[in-house]
């Protein structure tokens, strides 16, 4: 339940929508995480050395029980179970044979310099088919373009519910893409489907770059990064979240391995602010 | 009082200060040239709700199929019509907007800001409204609400989309339609619009009461004017709860309180309650006037006095009162104690009866009469033929039972599209060909008149009787696409077949909206008294009446229907007229 | 062209009755006053020379015009009175009725049956989307909620609508007269997926209702739930 109370905001309403739309577009650039107050400005942020940066890579690992895979019933969509060869499943907990862990979103969680990390590069595609969301987990950038593709051809409705970006909640009737974006970075915004109870997908915003999703056998890696000191943060829809600090030097490649066990399943705080934003309510426009 | 009126001989103002194009027809305090301004304002709107019907219309004849996208569906946003295909909730948007826009922006300122402005202080023989500045502050209250109601199309998350009735809580958490500043605009326009409706219904009432020319008594009051005072009571008395609704709502929508949200101790069904409160009299303040408009011109069509003058009167009042009673017959289903269905099923069939009065008077008039179909005349009669049809459709939703399947089913499309369409547009076109002739002092071209009114008639029978099967298969109102549904799928046929006569039924509107705009130049000048009526307006003031409608304050000798009257020297009598006459051999009248 | 869909319902044959007397009485008054008025629009159109007839009324007409269509209306609310009552009152709800829950969500109905422990509410209920099940010839309850926002559950072959309001629970009773597939639809505008609402009614035989709750891990065999009820008064 967002409510939006801003004294301004409801005048701004009654007096002039098209003030309304103005306010809108102009609120895209408030995120603190890249804010101006640094000192970096867009314009003159320096592009990053690759000789100065090195990489993170790491594997998660999963030595608890994963709960049991839960059949789903897609018989009232005959169109989407066609495109199951097994019977369909929610896989809450995917691991791989030698305990990879899959759908773990890794990001650098603190250590970044106070700066601009430049525009957010070309759009992500969140694809909807066999009545499931491909990819289940995915990073975009703040302000990046996710195209939201349906492949099935029957009715999906796609209800993104973040808790610091503003939320849509739209349908695609048939065949078709629709571009949305997040302006503020979030861990992790859920999205699901209300015609298919069993959809869910997540999407974890960042301001920054470095960010992976876990692969099928639980890798993942992180390039580019400036040489220092960072934690890292992990984040599982059932295991909840995990850190660990590593050092990152130049051109070199820093380990960082996470092995979960079943302790702390289902801590997992879906939209806890990654920043304290302050405004709330000062036009966070997805579009 | 008559002295005051005479003293500020009216005229003589016109001719003494003249007044600056600014004040006379932007910021005019004069109620004809206001009522024009309502009459502009709520003809586009007429439009835009009408584009609205035939973009639900295309959805309805081709459900998301990407053979046939939306013409000119490339001029909507991605968020609206994505590849041609309405998107549900620009459908939903759509539907709640139609019946938003053409109740509150077309039809009811059709009737009553365009009729209640220009006809009271003319047919009661007053120089103006007893407020002038509340009355140039109403339509330019009205006239922002209006633009901020459009406005909700154009910002993120889409207009509204919770349907004109606006059920809780859907349309009291953004969380459930991802509409966001739409909704709000909403309910700001709507509770700008009520303030206007206000003004104007405190003025009308005064006016009636206060401002009626020596020998205007309350039985000699044309029946539209009796119409709009009635209505302008049900007005001030069922917009302040609307309002308060609105305002709770808004509250719930802004700052978050939860008047209507279950969870926290609120209750949806008060929003029900509080809007059928008000909506079920608006349904007659969207019907009244129109009954009064028809009673005119069937009179002065058919050469006849009114037949039952004083029950004609009294049925719109006997409406008037028990309309306040049936407000729960929207809510049958809703989960209201059965009990109280009941009771609400009683009031409800009991409306029915004055209704059918109007109906057999509307017939006795007719009865022997010295009929012409002219224009206005066609559209009266028509008004009762599908009024009739709407009417006895209501019975069908009136029994509790029934209603428990056709609730929410295109048969309540049918019902309420026979009384606001068949009824009350009919009785506007009707009223606005018989009064242009005051209006503009050019007659409306009777030929185009006349071939828009056919296509109307046959069209809209096409495209709204054939609903009436649809509701009787369970076909549920607001469906997005009904083929989603195995036992609604075999409909596409007639739904297609209801679609392509809606689109000819909205183009045949443009014959209209073409005569009414070629007349204003090119119309044949009117005469004062072109339709040989009898009332005030065209009996003691020219085409178009000046600023202050009479050269001196007309004297009312007898009512208002003495047509064909034995003593009188024509087939029509004057309300002005003194004293009896001696009676003619022939009839004077030419059509 | 439309007509009321097939019944399935002991509630049919009612409300299908008062709908066609309904259609009787309203079908002739119809043709009658759309008659009138063509055959005055006809007869007493213009014609050179035709003086209308001066009259203001006349009193006995207006009231037989008054009172027939009272007596009428009058009659068709008191014969509503008793299927309503019958449908909609508290009181009417058989004692014996299997009892299903059934929460309306955005955009899904999901249906609840009792557990082998024989009690609602309970870790070993089962829940099942957009399907109901019901065995023919029993009275069935269904305990209507919403999570969100209204929704209206409506069973057109069973000429059943009943509106979902979030914080009401609403009992809602019926008994299908045959085995088969029938719908299950939304009928109050709940949001853009409304028209995705839908779902199916499969109507078993009690022996197969029996076998299908055996099935899908469901409650006691019909049989027993309706011997220890018939136990209890």
């Amino acid at each position: 339940m967002r409510k939006y109370f801003d004294p301004f905001r409801l005048a701004a309403l009654s007096g002039a929508a098209a003030f309304l739309v103005a306010c809108g577009g102009g609120g895209d650039a408030g995120a603190d995480g890249a804010s101006s107050e640094g000192g970096a400005d867009a314009d003159a942020a320096p592009a990053i050395d690759p000789a100065t940066t090195g990489t993170v890579v790491g594997t998660v690992t999963y030595t608890g029980s994963a709960p049991a895979p839960v059949s789903i019933d897609m018989s009232e969509e005959p169109a989407c179970a066609e495109k199951h060869d097994d019977a369909p499943m929610r896989v809450p907990v995917r691991v791989s044979g030698d305990g990879g862990l899959a759908n773990g979103f890794v990001y650098i969680k603190e250590g970044l310099a106070d700066r601009d990390w430049g525009p957010p590069g070309g759009d992500v595609t969140l694809d909807q088919e066999g009545c499931e969301y491909i990819p289940h987990v995915m990073g975009v950038r703040a302000g990046q373009d996710i195209e939201i593709v349906n492949s099935d051809g029957l009715m999906h409705n796609i209800n993104a519910g973040p808790e610091l970006n503003r939320g849509f909640n739209i349908n695609q009737p048939t065949n078709m893409t629709s571009t949305r974006s997040f302006a503020r970075q979030e861990i992790m915004i859920p999205v699901r489907c209300d015609v298919h109870g069993w959809m869910e997908g997540y999407i974890g915003v960042m301001e920054h770059p470095f960010f992976a999703v876990s692969g099928e056998d639980g890798t993942f890696r992180i390039e580019g990064l400036p040489a220092g000191d960072y934690t890292i943060g992990l984040w599982h829809e059932e295991l909840g979240e995990r850190e660990m600090v590593v050092t990152v030097a130049a051109q070199e490649e820093a380990t960082a391995d996470f092995t979960l066990d079943d302790s702390t399943a289902g801590t997992a705080s879906l939209g806890e602010p990654l920043v304290i934003h302050h405004s709330h309510a000062a036009g966070a426009a997805s579009r | 009082m008559a002295t005051t009126l005479t003293e500020h001989a009216p005229h003589a103002d016109a001719h003494h200060h003249e007044l600056s194009f600014v004040r006379k027809y932007i910021f005019s305090e004069d109620h004809k040239i206001i009522g024009i301004q309502f009459l502009f304002m709520s003809l586009f709107f007429l439009l835009v709700g009408g584009l609205l019907a035939a973009i639900m219309r295309w959805q309805l004849a081709y459900p998301t199929d990407p053979a046939n996208p939306l013409p000119g569906g490339g001029l909507f946003p991605e968020t609206m019509v994505n590849n041609g295909i309405i998107l549900p909730e620009f459908y939903n948007s759509a539907v709640t907007m139609h019946g938003t826009i053409m109740i509150f922006f077309a039809i009811m300122p059709l009737l009553v800001g365009v009729f209640a402005n220009y006809l009271i202080p003319l047919q009661i023989g007053a120089p103006d409204m007893a407020f002038p500045k509340l009355n140039m502050a109403s339509f330019w209250t009205a006239f922002p609400a209006g633009l901020i109601m459009l406005a909700g199309f154009f910002v993120e998350g889409g207009h509204s989309s919770a349907g004109w009735t606006q059920y809780a809580p859907l349309s009291a958490d953004p969380e459930w339609t991802g509409v966001y500043a739409g909704q709000q605009l909403w309910l700001i326009s709507m509770i700008i619009l009520g303030f206007a409706s206000l003004m104007g219904a405190v003025n009308y009432i005064t006016t009636v009461i206060n401002m009626r020319a020596p020998g205007m008594t309350w039985f000699r009051i044309p029946l539209p004017t009796w119409a709009l005072f009635i209505t302008a009571i049900l007005i001030l008395l069922a917009i302040p709860v609307l309002t308060g609704a609105l305002i709770m709502l808004l509250f719930d929508q802004t700052i978050g309180t939860t008047f209507f949200a279950s969870a926290t101790g609120g209750e949806p069904l008060l929003w029900q309650h509080m809007f059928w409160f008000f909506g079920h009299p608006e349904v007659y303040i969207l019907i009244l006037p129109g009954m009064g408009f028809v009673s005119e011109i069937i009179a002065a069509g058919s050469r006849k006095p009114i037949f039952g003058y004083a029950a004609m009167v009294l049925a719109i009042i006997a409406i008037a009162f028990i309309g306040w009673l049936v407000w729960g017959h929207h809510m049958f289903q809703s989960g209201m104690n059965p009990m109280l269905g009941m009771s609400f099923m009683v009031t409800t069939m009991i409306i029915a009866v004055p209704s059918a009065i109007k109906v057999f008077n509307w017939l006795g008039t007719m009865w022997r009469g010295d009929l012409h179909f002219h224009t206005p005349m066609l559209h009266a009669v028509t008004f009762v033929a599908m009024f009739v049809i709407g009417g006895l459709s209501g019975v069908f939703v009136a029994s509790t039972p029934v209603d428990i399947f056709l609730h929410d089913t295109y048969f309540v499309v049918a019902h309420l599209h026979y009384v606001l369409f068949g009824g009350s547009l009919f009785a506007i076109f009707g009223a606005i060909t018989f009064w242009y002739p005051k209006m503009f002092g050019r007659m409306m071209n009777s030929t185009l008149g006349k071939i828009h009114f056919w296509l109307t008639l046959i069209f809209f029978n096409l495209v709204f009787f054939p609903m009436h099967n649809l509701g009787i298969a369970g076909m549920m109102r607001r469906i997005y696409d009904f083929t989603q549904y195995e036992y609604l799928a075999p409909f596409q046929g007639l739904q297609m077949f209801i679609s392509w006569s809606a689109f000819v039924l909205i183009g045949a509107q443009f014959i209209f909206a073409f005569n009414f705009l070629y007349s204003l130049f090119r119309g044949e000048k009117a005469p004062q008294n072109p339709w040989h009526a009898n009332s005030l307006e065209w009996t003691a003031a020219p085409s178009p009446p000046p600023h202050g409608n009479f050269a001196h304050t007309p004297t009312v000798y007898r009512g208002p229907y003495e047509y064909s009257h034995p003593d009188a020297p024509g087939d029509y009598w004057p309300q002005n007229e003194p004293g009896p006459a001696a009676p003619a051999p022939e009839p004077v009248y030419a059509e | 062209m439309g007509w009321l869909p097939e019944a399935a319902s002991t509630f049919a044959d009612s409300i299908d009755g008062i709908f066609y007397l309904i259609l009787a009485i309203t079908g002739v008054i119809f043709i009658a006053v759309e008659a009138v008025l063509l055959w005055f629009a006809v007869k007493y159109r213009h014609r050179d020379g035709r003086k209308a007839y001066h009259t203001h009324g006349n009193i006995r007409v207006e009231v037989v015009w008054t009172a027939v269509p009272a007596v009428l209306v009058v009659l068709i609310g008191v014969l509503s009175v008793r299927p309503w009552l019958h449908i909609r009152s508290p009181d009417s709800i058989p004692p014996d009725a299997y009892a299903i829950d059934m929460t309306a969500k955005q955009f899904e109905w999901n249906a609840t049956y009792v557990g082998p422990d024989g009690a609602m509410g309970t870790d070993d209920d089962v829940t099942q989307r957009n399907q109901l099940h019901i065995p023919v010839g029993r009275p069935v309850v269904v305990m209507l909620r919403s999570e969100d926002v209204i929704h209206s559950f409506f069973l057109p072959e069973f000429r059943v609508k009943q509106d979902a309001v979030p914080g009401m629970e609403m009992a809602v009773w019926f008994q299908a007269t045959r085995t088969g597939e029938f719908n299950l639809a939304c009928a109050e505008l709940c949001g853009t997926g409304h028209t995705r609402m839908g779902g199916r009614v499969i109507v078993h035989s009690a022996d197969d209702f029996d076998a299908w709750l055996l099935a899908e891990g469901a409650g006691p065999p019909l049989g027993a739930r309706l011997a220890s009820s018939t136990d209890q008064p």
